[in-house]
């Protein structure tokens, strides 16, 4: 109590604070295990560019990880939610098959073919896209409304999507692989044509560092309208200056690779441009998956942490009974969080399908436990009621990066996997010490 | 009481069963506005059956409840906070996951005018009224879990006081507080009282509840034993009532009392 009445309603904590790093951390208000994530990150690149020559910290390395991540960084931010209402979904990877199946035949076939609509029309890729998302939707509607209404475990009930959708996928061409994907649909896929250029780089990199500063300043805004203790002007700064220098690193990184040369002379040669002495440098930018996965990443934060929706879903995770009895529709909320993952799967479907230019049944095989593993990794826990979207991106990073450095190091994929599946174990020990320390 | 007011809250002849097992057994209580009943009986007694029915957790097989005069219908939680009742839970129904402000709020959110959440708003509405309640809690910003008992017991009663409670269901309020929390719970009934809100106490402890109620009803078994008021009776012959279901005279007894 003494203690308690020492703090002053609106001095900040870390007013109170000696030890400079602790002071630092409590000022700036950052997630010390989101530090954790970030630093466990920066060990396996730094390790990995070690043990594979250099290969690893390149930027087309960097750009080539950004853009494998991006497919199960879509999903795992709706998983966050599933698992932190204590639900689990297996079937996303098959989900993402049938839903890419259905995306593949709509725009190589039913619209262009059966519609009349013609190969290459503007729309294809947008009526795709919609029909995918329906269809997303709707499995994901399908199996919430088992798992709310009737009370089937969600675990059993996604252990037979797993089935059902993997089979669905097959059956929708009967096991033929469809290709190829349309021009501009392919765009979400990344490759040379679907990044977006140095110059949209460079601009989407500013509006992200100005929403930065707009965000800190507006919750500076918030607090002080209310008399809440504000963080020190210090620790606002380097905020802002770390969230800014991280953007505009990773736009850097995003601009130093250049389009393959065959390909930047083709363009060159269509354009009319003549080719300078040592090369044509035509950077990549950022990619459009990455782009797309980015986007859903601040819209998912949005939905978890500015809506009723997302306070019910981590208020039911935290006590069911709590949650049912302050008058939230649970089962209502229990549907509407599988809805939206059967959505997020739509969308991973569009940049895997994209990215292949292909649609085969065997898409997303093994991508529900990827997902599943970058979730807890990403500080999800299975008991409910915690995990945050970031951490869950980049708990995405991490897995890929994993994959991708022992690719670059040339470790067989046998040996691949009983790695990745030390690191997940291992990673959530540290996770369960760090969490018995804390309280 | 010969009182000609229109009671609060009548619930008559409730029952119950659960798998063949009458949990209540045409049960009747009532409630004035401003006064605390305590509501008493052993473990498994049908006590907080009753009460659940009240605040809309169990769907009631047999009998009627009406608030104010009129009949109402109460099939979920929402129902009865429709008619201004609130009830604290004896498992402290808390979200142990999120802050003081959200478990206040919840279900009720303060949305911006873009219908976002308004944290700063309902931060600082909680700590207007967690003020009122408890000057000494400062810890907004963690869990509820890391906050002590009679902490999330003050955020679970704020969380009533903010929405107009009329009528206020403590189960078990005290259990899990110290005594000089028990004290502050007291007050806070006195005041809630003198307010005019209806409180039904809900205990299987006679000493949690005897000093601060204006009347006691027991049950036994599911059925009501008889009730009293406090100044009419003793400490034991309320507990005779809880343990035998034998009814003093100054009580006036229910179904369930034992004949003689």
């Amino acid at each position: 109590m003494a203690e308690q009445q020492a703090y002053s309603a609106n001095i900040h904590p870390s007013r109170y604070v000696q030890n400079p790093l602790q002071r630092f951390l409590v000022a700036t208000e950052i997630d010390t295990r989101l530090l954790g994530m970030i630093g466990a990150l920066a060990i396996i690149w730094i390790g990995f560019n070690i043990f594979s020559g250099g290969l690893f910290l390149t930027p087309r390395n960097l750009w080539n990880l950004s853009v494998q991540t991006a497919s199960v960084a879509v999903m795992v931010t709706g998983m966050v939610l599933v698992i932190v209402t204590r639900n689990i979904d297996l079937s996303v990877g098959s989900v993402l098959g049938v839903v890419g199946m259905v995306m593949g035949v709509m725009q190589t076939d039913i619209l262009p073919n059966q519609l009349g609509l013609g190969l290459g029309h503007p729309m294809i890729w947008v009526l795709s896209l919609l029909a995918g998302l329906v269809v997303g939707t709707g499995i994901g509607a399908l199996q919430g409304v088992i798992i709310a209404y009737l009370r089937v475990p969600a675990f059993i009930v996604t252990l037979g999507g797993y089935l059902v959708w993997r089979g669905a996928a097959w059956w929708v061409t009967m096991g033929r692989t469809v290709a190829p994907m349309d021009p501009t649909f392919q765009l979400m896929g990344g490759g040379p044509a679907g990044s977006v250029g140095q110059l949209w780089s460079w601009i989407v990199g500013v509006v992200a560092c100005a929403a930065i500063l707009i965000g800190l300043y507006l919750g500076r805004r918030q607090r002080r309208r209310f008399s809440f203790p504000q963080r020190p002007v210090w620790a606002e700064a380097t905020l802002g200056a770390i969230g800014c220098g991280l953007t505009i690193g990773a736009v850097w990184v995003a601009n130093s690779y250049p389009w393959p040369r065959r390909i930047a002379e083709n363009y060159a040669e269509a354009n009319g441009i003549t080719i300078p002495e040592g090369g044509l440098f035509i950077s990549h930018g950022i990619a459009v998956p990455v782009l797309i996965a980015l986007g859903v990443g601040v819209a998912m934060t949005f939905i978890a942490t500015r809506t009723r929706f997302g306070r019910y879903v981590f208020a039911m995770g935290g006590n069911p009974e709590a949650a049912e009895l302050a008058g939230i529709n649970t089962r209502w909320v229990t549907v509407k969080i599988f809805m939206l993952m059967g959505a997020l799967c739509a969308v991973a479907a569009a940049i895997s399908t994209a990215r292949l230019n292909a649609a085969t049944n065997a898409l997303g095989t093994l991508d529900e436990l990827y997902v599943i593993a970058a979730a807890v990794i990403g500080g999800t826990s299975l008991a409910g009621g915690v995990g945050s979207i970031a951490g869950a991106l980049l708990g995405a990073l991490v897995m890929q990066s994993l994959q991708s450095g022992m690719v670059l190091m040339g470790l067989d994929s046998p040996l691949q996997s009983i790695v990745v599946g030390i690191v997940l174990v291992f990673a959530v020990w540290l996770d369960t010490l760090y969490r018995r320390n804390k309280h | 009481m010969l009182d000609t007011r229109t009671p609060l809250v009548e619930m008559n002849d409730i029952s119950i069963s659960f798998g063949g097992i009458r949990a209540v057994d045409r049960a009747s209580i009532d409630l004035f506005p401003g006064e605390v009943v305590g509501l008493l009986g052993h473990n498994g007694a049908g006590k907080s059956t009753l009460i659940k029915i009240l605040s809309g957790a169990y769907k009631r097989d047999t009998g009627s409840i009406r608030i104010n005069g009129t009949d109402a219908t109460i099939n979920n939680p929402r129902d009865a906070k429709g008619y201004g009742i609130e009830t604290i839970y004896q498992q402290l129904a808390v979200a142990d996951n999120v802050d003081a402000a959200a478990n206040l709020f919840l279900g009720r959110e303060i949305v911006t005018p873009l219908g976002t959440l308004d944290d700063a708003a309902m931060e600082s509405k909680a700590r207007e009224v967690m003020g009122r309640l408890n000057p000494n809690f400062r810890r907004f910003k963690e869990p509820v879990k890391a906050l002590s008992g009679g902490q999330r017991q003050s955020v679970a009663i704020a969380r009533a006081i903010l929405f107009n409670a009329r009528i206020l269901i403590m189960d078990e309020p005290t259990a899990a507080l110290g005594p000089q929390e028990t004290a502050q719970v007291g007050d806070l009934i006195k005041q809630l009282k003198s307010d005019g809100i209806g409180i039904f106490l809900i205990s299987h402890d006679i000493h949690d509840v005897f000093d601060l109620a204006d009347r006691v009803v027991v049950m036994k078994n599911g059925q009501v034993v008889g009730s009293a008021r406090t100044g009419d009776v003793t400490k034991d012959e309320v507990l005779g009532m809880i343990i035998l279901g034998k009814v003093p005279a100054g009580a006036t007894p229910g179904p369930g009392a034992i004949a003689g």
